[in-house]
């Protein structure tokens, strides 16, 4: 028996406006992504790559198409999920291109927040939280505010906070931009064992030429549409 | 749950202490203001209270003594213990005048009275009753007399023999107490170059100047030397007796008007302190407001800078309520916080202010309710501008 893909998306479309004003953001975009598996999103600017991630992320309704997480239709012509709010907090990781942490929460309170958002005991959300963060090789930083860690110790704790709920999948937002090569890659590095630990699926969406060469598999979107090419999948 | 809006005051407890320091300046004015008012009204309660009568018998169709002017004739007294249920009858003056103290000036309410009967001190804290017939003086110890003092009033000098504690006139000036024919003097009689002047104009008025009729010219020069008017007959009556009975008695017979406790309470606090009350609630009504916007920009500025956090709750699952909850918490965090400086600052300068500052517990309860529901009212412009962030802004594009 074949396991479900985490994520599966088929024929969507993402339209704004209308009439003459109306723009085509995503005109046909195909995505199979395995778990465990992390693949790039890679386009120029204005190719649909924020819209595409935010028609993932549940925060704007597509227009046509269809979307599966887990094997579950989440979106057939319309949402299928009524609570979208709950689908983003428990089946969906977000990693920015800043940490956007909580900056009046200690490290494991803005991981535990999360497990705690979906109604967890703060003892086992802040449990999970330790066990995360010393996976990520943050655990010593454990009881320290966000604004005493690095940055590279912030993207660290973000990438814990979107695996908190355990979801099957993330997206992550250019997580490189702000880092230097050797930073860039040690993240890119976790987000490849989180994945694999996990069976989280990660769409990496990025420019950065640092990265590109370590995924395997690599989508392209241009003027809405996407394109499958395999990549180097070059060890770190 | 993690309270977010403790974790966020924690954070920033400095900027929050010292925001709800500022508001707290602000709700400790209300706080005063509300004391003044209170203040006004006990003044005006003590000065019932004080004098120990049970019934104020003034001039017909007046107000006085104390709202308006009232003038009795001083013997008055003998047919009012005629009434079944007068226990004591006690004539009094009230004056309110400038003395002169010290290099400054002393506005007091001189009080005249009958030793041993209604209208006198209630009590004396220092030094001892007024024993003479003339010229001794009790004294409220916030007129600022020492014991043994002797202090000009008009043309005679009187010794502070006594002092006494918040025996004020319902505008809050302290009382000095004098003996009766004194105080009838000082507010009746003329100074000696008036009467010299009345009394030749008297001499030259050939009806009062008869040859044929000696002794009337100088009966009439000693009436007009001499005063028999007192303000009010202050009336103790009997444990039995009752007082509404007893003042329709002196309404219907004796054609005066006469006022319960009651009657007087009502004078004082809704008639005589009225316009002041008003002028209050209005300071009260505008220092709300004001709190209310300051909470709401503080709230609203405080929520700003955290849109970015607020999109990111969104975006990874934070219900409205737990956003709505965290904005009201700080809001009504901040609220306590002002409250608590309030309540202190009014506390430690209300014996400062000239005029009675009465700081009622029940007061600061109503207060401390009124301002969390200012903050929450105020915060909820800050919530609508929260709810309407867009979790999509926190991812780029």
């Amino acid at each position: 028996m074949t396991q479900a893909p985490a994520i599966l998306i088929e024929g969507l479309r993402k339209r704004y406006g209308e009439g003459e004003a109306a723009v085509d953001a995503l005109k046909e975009v195909n995505m199979r992504i395995e778990p465990g598996e992390v693949v790039g999103l890679i386009g120029p600017s204005g190719s649909g790559k924020s819209t595409l991630l935010k028609c993932l992320g549940a925060v704007i309704e597509p227009s046509a198409g269809r979307m599966h997480l887990g094997g579950q239709t989440i979106y057939d012509q319309g949402w299928l999920i009524r609570d979208l709010r709950a689908l983003r907090r428990d089946r969906i990781g977000f990693v920015f291109q800043a940490p956007y942490l909580i900056p009046f929460l200690d490290v494991t309170d803005n991981v535990a927040l999360l497990p705690m958002l979906a109604g967890a005991p703060n003892a086992q959300a802040r449990a999970r939280a330790r066990e995360l963060l010393a996976a990520l090789d943050v655990g010593h930083r454990a009881q320290a505010r966000i604004a005493q860690l690095s940055g590279g110790e912030q993207q660290r704790v973000a990438i814990a906070r979107a695996l908190a709920n355990q979801p099957p999948v993330i997206l992550a937002d250019e997580p490189t931009a702000p880092l230097d090569s050797e930073r860039a890659l040690t993240v890119v590095r976790l987000l490849n064992r989180m994945a694999e630990q996990y069976r989280t699926a990660i769409i990496v969406v990025t420019h950065d030429e640092k990265i590109i060469p370590t995924f395997k598999r690599i989508y392209h979107i241009r003027d809405g549409r996407t394109y499958e090419e395999a990549g180097e999948g070059r060890a770190f | 749950m993690i309270n977010l809006a403790g974790r966020d005051i924690l954070d920033g407890w400095g900027k929050f202490v010292f925001t709800g320091l500022g508001l707290g300046l602000l709700i400790g004015v209300t706080l005063s203001m509300a004391g003044i008012y209170r203040g006004m009204v006990e003044d005006a309660k003590v000065l019932i209270d004080n004098g120990g009568a049970d019934l104020w018998v003034v001039q017909q169709d007046t107000l006085g003594p104390y709202a308006e002017p009232s003038s009795v004739r001083d013997d008055l007294y003998r047919s009012l213990l005629g009434i079944p249920g007068v226990a004591a009858a006690g004539n009094v003056t009230y004056l309110t005048m400038q003395i002169a103290h010290a290099g400054t000036e002393r506005r007091v309410m001189l009080v005249g009275f009958e030793l041993g009967q209604p209208g006198g001190p209630p009590r004396l804290i220092a030094g001892r009753p007024i024993t003479r017939d003339h010229y001794e003086a009790l004294a409220d110890i916030k007129a600022g007399f020492a014991l043994g003092e002797r202090v000009q009033i008009r043309r005679h000098q009187y010794t502070i023999v006594g002092l006494t504690r918040r025996t004020v006139s319902s505008n809050g000036d302290p009382m000095v107490f004098v003996p009766l024919k004194d105080a009838q003097e000082l507010q009746f009689l003329k100074d000696n170059e008036a009467l010299r002047n009345e009394r030749a104009r008297t001499a030259a008025n050939p009806v009062y100047n008869r040859p044929n009729v000696p002794g009337l010219l100088s009966q009439v020069q000693a009436g007009q030397a001499s005063s028999h008017f007192v303000n009010a007959v202050l009336l103790r009556l009997a444990p039995w007796a009752d007082a509404g009975a007893v003042a329709e008695e002196v309404r219907r017979w004796k054609y005066l008007q006469a006022y319960t406790r009651s009657d007087m309470e009502e004078i004082l606090v809704a008639k005589l302190i009225a316009t002041s009350a008003k002028q209050i609630l209005m300071f009260l009504v505008i220092l709300a407001v004001v709190s209310a916007a300051i909470v709401a920009f503080i709230i609203y500025t405080m929520t700003l800078n955290k849109i970015r956090e607020i999109a990111v709750l969104k975006l990874i699952g934070a219900r409205n309520r737990t956003i709505a909850a965290m904005i009201m918490q700080q809001a009504l965090g901040l609220g306590l916080i002002g409250f608590i400086v309030g309540k202190t600052a009014a506390t430690f300068w209300a014996p400062i202010f000239p005029k009675y500052v009465l700081l009622l517990p029940e007061d600061a309860l109503r207060g401390l309710l009124i301002v969390l529901a200012i903050c929450a009212v105020a915060s909820t412009i800050a919530i609508r501008a929260a709810l309407r962030v867009d979790p999509a802004t926190a991812i780029g594009g």
